[in-house]
């Protein structure tokens, strides 16, 4: 693991001398090893602490309570009553959350195979080329990692825009005229390709660094019996990143199942093609805070991040042989 | 483990042509929005517009100090606090977060305590909790402690960090053996000192990922802050950007700022490119952590 390696040195010393501390001392140690080994089930309690009670304040605790809230309906006199699973057959049957559903799905579809996609064949080409080239490329394609989805939807939209971005121009030394991405039809390929170009460099760094990690007399006698670089990363190195591949199509997709920000902020440049709802998470916030429907607004978050837990609980179960995770 | 490859570094093999040509393709196409904020945020209100050497090349006038100056003007300079801001919110989110992830990290590796395993699979378990579906609970909740449209609502959300208490205990696994904190044990050190003088100097590389990702994370955070924070004098940088950009499109005449909306996501993207030019070696080994076998 390449990582471990950062500290293998100064580790290989420390552990021999806590290896002959170990056998000087261990008479001493056995006698109080029930004590401390009380004791330390309370240490083991304190470290984690911390994180428990964030963990209860901040996710345990909205959780239950979007999922309380969801029970109840706001009646027509303000008067809330409880309606059980009532708000979730509403969810279901409405035509703009399954839309939302429908839609958020399609991206999946396109986004997280294009991303890991190129991810991996750009991390594989790297592992091969040891050019300068090919490390400052490996740093500009990380890049965008840095730049918050905010403002790389920001960018992209002035890019987009036939006032101010270079499209235009560029066709009309061809003669044609611009596709506009910004309208109902051309928003989608916009969309990803922002979350593309934002994501593409962080899915690229984690499985290069899964090809880094792996033992080069795997491919050696490969390289000696002639085989092409693109035979040997196709029949040997692919299969060994597979693990780290599953990872971050889990990261992927629960990603673009919540798609908010991107979409948020191309519509105030794409108001038609883009409604206040085109995504469930959109939606969610749409129906409370400008309708201030809390209830509602909850069902639909709730069963977005049962959809999006079931989702990647699902695709983990069936990748369980190869996804590396313990 | 250090890999020899056959290539020679540095030279370009025949065979790579190809792969070349590929990637500088690749660096174009990632660096293109990038080289136009650079681009745009030199040019006036009028040259964004009509340009006559186009949207990717620099217009007449150089003015972007002149956009520099107008951003410290401009609404009493509120951009300079929305990026302190920014700022803020990233260290304490960010840097708490890696510091409860250390902790947790540490304890769920190193300490056999009962109802460890159980404990460790809520944590994966969240992982896969979309943190967006939190959000309108969290705003009713944070509304009834009145916590809402505070600094805080924006913070304590971003302690929790599955993902970094995750990584730590993996790399706790993989790098500091137990017979390490068992000898500084038997030295007499107490649990709190083996932790800090013992352990935490070999977990340094996974520290400094979890601290660059938590900081990130809560640096780009957009949907939080902006469903949380009325008051914009309390906004991170992405919401006002925003705002901005929503108020340049419906507006008309001296309101319409779009060179300081281009200026502005211009300057607001180079502290990060920095930490992340500085801290390369960290990032490119450090990221995965998890994701290696």
């Amino acid at each position: 693991m390449s990582l471990s390696t950062l500290a293998t040195r100064p580790l290989e010393e420390r552990r021999s001398t806590a290896r002959r501390l170990t056998a000087q001392q261990s008479t001493a140690r056995r006698s109080t090893t029930r004590r401390s080994a009380a004791r330390r089930q309370w240490w083991g309690w304190l470290f984690v602490s911390p994180f428990l009670v964030v963990f209860v304040l901040f996710l345990v605790a909205p959780l239950i309570y979007a999922g309380w809230m969801s029970l109840w309906r706001k009646g027509l006199v303000g008067k809330v009553k409880f309606t059980g699973l009532g708000n979730y057959v509403t969810a279901f049957t409405d035509p703009v959350f399954l839309h939302g559903l429908t839609r958020v799905g399609l991206y999946v579809l396109v986004m997280v195979p294009i991303q890991i996609g190129l991810g991996a064949v750009i991390a594989l080409i790297l592992d091969v080329a040891m050019t300068r080239l090919a490390r400052v490329s490996r740093l500009l394609i990380f890049l965008p990692y840095a730049v918050p989805a905010m403002v790389g939807a920001l960018m992209w939209g002035f890019l987009y825009s036939p006032l101010f971005g270079p499209l235009g121009q560029l066709f009309g030394i061809f003669g044609a005229s611009a596709p506009t991405i910004l309208s109902p039809d051309g928003v989608f390929g916009g969309l990803v390709n922002v979350v593309t170009w934002q994501w593409v460099g962080y899915y690229m760094i984690i499985i290069y660094s899964a090809l880094r990690a792996v033992d080069p007399s795997l491919y050696e006698a490969a390289t000696l019996d002639g085989a092409s670089n693109v035979q040997i990363s196709w029949h040997i190195k692919l299969p060994l990143i597979v693990p780290s591949m599953i990872m971050c199509t889990v990261f992927s997709l629960i990603g673009t199942l919540q798609f908010y920000t991107e979409p948020m902020v191309l519509r105030s440049s794409a108001q038609s093609a883009i409604p206040s709802d085109y995504t469930p998470n959109m939606y969610a916030a749409s129906l409370g805070f400008n309708q201030s429907r809390f209830n509602y607004a909850s069902t639909i978050s709730f069963s977005l991040g049962v959809i999006v837990f079931i989702g990647s609980y699902i695709f983990l179960f069936l990748t369980r042989k190869r996804n590396g995770l313990r | 483990m250090t890999k020899h490859h056959s290539q020679p570094v540095g030279g370009y093999h025949p065979k790579h042509v190809g792969s070349h040509v590929f990637l500088v393709i690749l660096c174009v196409y990632f660096l293109i929005p990038l080289w136009w904020v650079l681009v745009a945020a030199t040019k006036s209100n009028r040259d964004l517009f009509v340009s006559s050497s186009g949207a990717l090349w620099f217009g007449q006038n150089f003015s972007l100090f002149d956009n520099i100056t107008q951003l410290t003007t401009y609404q009493d300079g509120i951009y300079w606090r929305w990026l302190g801001n920014s700022l803020l919110y990233a260290l304490l989110g960010g840097g708490g977060a890696t510091i409860i992830s250390v902790l947790a990290g540490y304890g769920f590796a190193k300490y056999q305590f009962k109802g460890r395993g159980f404990v460790f699979m809520l944590v994966l378990g969240a992982v896969m909790v979309p943190g967006t579906a939190l959000v309108v609970p969290l705003f009713v909740m944070f509304n009834q402690v009145s916590l809402l449209n505070t600094m805080w609502s924006v913070v304590l959300p971003s302690l929790l960090s599955p993902v970094g208490t995750y990584l730590i205990r993996v790399y706790c696994q993989d790098a500091l053996p137990d017979e390490l904190t068992d000898a500084a044990r038997v030295d007499g050190a107490g649990e709190l000192r083996t932790f800090w003088s013992v352990a935490l100097p070999q977990l340094r590389p996974a520290v400094i990922t979890v601290l660059l990702l938590s900081v990130v994370a809560t640096w780009n955070n957009f949907f939080l802050p902006s469903v949380m924070l009325a008051n914009s004098k309390l906004w991170p940088i992405t919401v006002g950007l925003n705002t901005w950009l929503i108020n340049t499109r419906v507006s008309s005449g001296a309101d319409q700022v779009w060179n300081l909306v281009v200026t502005g996501a211009f300057v607001s993207v180079v502290p990060l490119v920095i930490v992340f030019l500085l801290l390369q070696k960290y990032w490119q080994s450090g990221l995965t952590l998890g994701a290696l076998k």
